[in-house]
């Protein structure tokens, strides 16, 4: 393991070669959105709303998924890179079926939270309506797939943390889909062990618990860091410090 | 001569105009600065030429919403999604996944305690569209104001803004969905 020097929006960082750019620059305050990126599981690059700009190549950089380099240059804040950001944003809600008013999660979302960090006024794409499935077979979780942004954090942690690996990706383009078990319903999956991890660290109001009205969800996603350092390290962290 | 203001009510529940009521004495300040020259909670049957700022609630959802979309941007200079089934569809658009038939069956036949029956007497009833659309696709918007139903405070800053003639600032103050 090496420390490296790199600049970040014009400031001075250092930061562990085996680390993410989206690390370092948390590690200094320095903000940049993510979707699909949750601290304790395998980080994918796929939502691309971390996208940085590199000094010297012509293409962007998921931040969550780049190792820094010596004297490495980053931007992250580029009016080129906001324009991609908020059009993610947009491509995102025109493919979903998104009504925050009657939503679980409203006030509490991660999307509803990247469309005021971007500036989202409204959708310049026309919205696309995509007849989507909601299952409900589960003794306590819904999953609803019209609120779904296909991070896939819950089919990470359900394999990675839980061990069951209830969850997998199906179809392609407009039909992706996140599907439980052999594409059959939740509730018929031998494999879910009703842990709820899934629930909790989905951003939007696609998994959530039953009983739960309009606004009333929100998540705690500080469960995961917990495990992952216990497990990792042999240390039980305080859940309530925000010490690293 | 006072701004000429209207408001319209489309694919909505009225929600974002019970919210305009909420300005409470507020409506009374601007009463003396503006002329409604339409508006549902008004006695005005065609909506005017002339207008200087309308502000539009809820989704374009029957063809009679269309055509008065239409009217409205034509008479208009400042059209303004007002809520959000205007800037995005919201509630009056999550029948869009259904064909309109299915809908108006589940809602009058399936759901129906007495005399089931699809009401079909257009054009007095007008005939939905195929789906809901926010008002940004049918017409060109100037302005956007967020909220299932925006707050009366969000109404008042978006009017003095309007009426000063500015397009509000798309701040965290309006950006609101839900
Ligand atoms: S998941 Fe988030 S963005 Fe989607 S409807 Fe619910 S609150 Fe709104
Ligand atoms: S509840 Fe637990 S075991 Fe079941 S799908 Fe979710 S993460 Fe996997
Ligand atoms: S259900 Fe939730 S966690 Fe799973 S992919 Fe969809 S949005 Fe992400
Ligand atoms: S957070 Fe980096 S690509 Fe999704």
């Amino acid at each position: 393991m090496a420390i490296l020097t790199l600049t970040i929006d014009g400031e001075q960082v250092s930061g562990k070669d085996d680390e993410s750019i989206l690390e370092i620059a948390r590690q200094h305050g320095i903000h940049i959105p993510t979707l699909c990126y949750i601290d304790g599981l395998a980080a994918v690059g796929s939502c691309r709303l971390c996208l940085v700009e590199i000094e010297g190549s012509p293409k962007l950089a998921p931040a969550c998924t780049t190792k820094p380099q010596e004297g490495m240059v980053v931007r992250t804040a580029t009016e080129r890179l906001q324009r991609h950001r908020r059009m993610i944003v947009e491509l995102l809600a025109s493919e979903g079926n998104h009504q925050c008013a009657v939503c679980v999660v409203n006030n509490h979302c991660e999307l509803q939270n990247l469309a005021y960090d971007v500036g989202l006024t409204y959708v310049r794409f026309p919205y696309l309506f995509p007849k989507k499935t909601l299952d409900a077979s589960h003794k306590d979780f819904i999953i609803d797939r019209n609120r779904c942004v296909l991070c896939t954090r819950c089919l990470r942690v359900c394999y990675e943390v839980e061990g069951a690996h209830v969850w997998d990706v199906a179809g392609r383009g407009i039909n992706c889909e996140i599907i439980s078990g052999l594409n059959q319903p939740w509730g018929d999956s031998d494999t879910c062990t009703s842990c709820g991890k899934c629930v909790l660290v989905c951003p939007t109001g696609a998994l959530i618990e039953k009983g739960e009205a309009v606004a009333e969800m929100e998540k705690k996603t500080d469960f995961l860091r917990f495990i992952v350092t216990a497990r990792k390290k042999k240390e039980w962290i305080n859940m309530d410090s925000d010490e690293e | 001569m006072k701004p000429r203001v209207a408001t319209a009510w489309l694919g909505g529940c009225s929600g974002c105009h019970m919210s305009f009521l909420d300005l409470d004495e507020r409506l009374i300040e601007l009463g003396e600065k503006i002329d409604l020259v339409y508006s549902p909670i008004a006695d005005m049957k065609v909506f005017p030429a002339n207008v200087d700022v309308t502000l539009v609630e809820g989704a374009v959802a029957n063809v009679e919403n269309e055509e008065l979309a239409h009217i409205i941007r034509k008479n208009s200079r400042c059209v303004v999604s007002f809520g959000d089934c205007a800037v995005s569809g919201n509630v009056t658009a999550m029948r869009n996944q259904w064909d309109p038939e299915v809908v108006l069956h589940r809602a009058y036949i399936e759901l129906s305690d007495v005399n089931p029956r699809i009401p079909r007497e257009y054009p007095t009833i007008a005939e939905l569209m195929k789906q809901a659309k926010p008002l940004h696709e049918i017409i060109t918007v100037d302005a956007f104001i967020h909220g299932c139903p925006p707050t009366s405070d969000q109404i008042w800053t978006a009017l003095t803004e309007l009426l000063a003639g500015r397009i509000p600032a798309s701040t965290h103050v309006f950006l609101r969905f839900g």
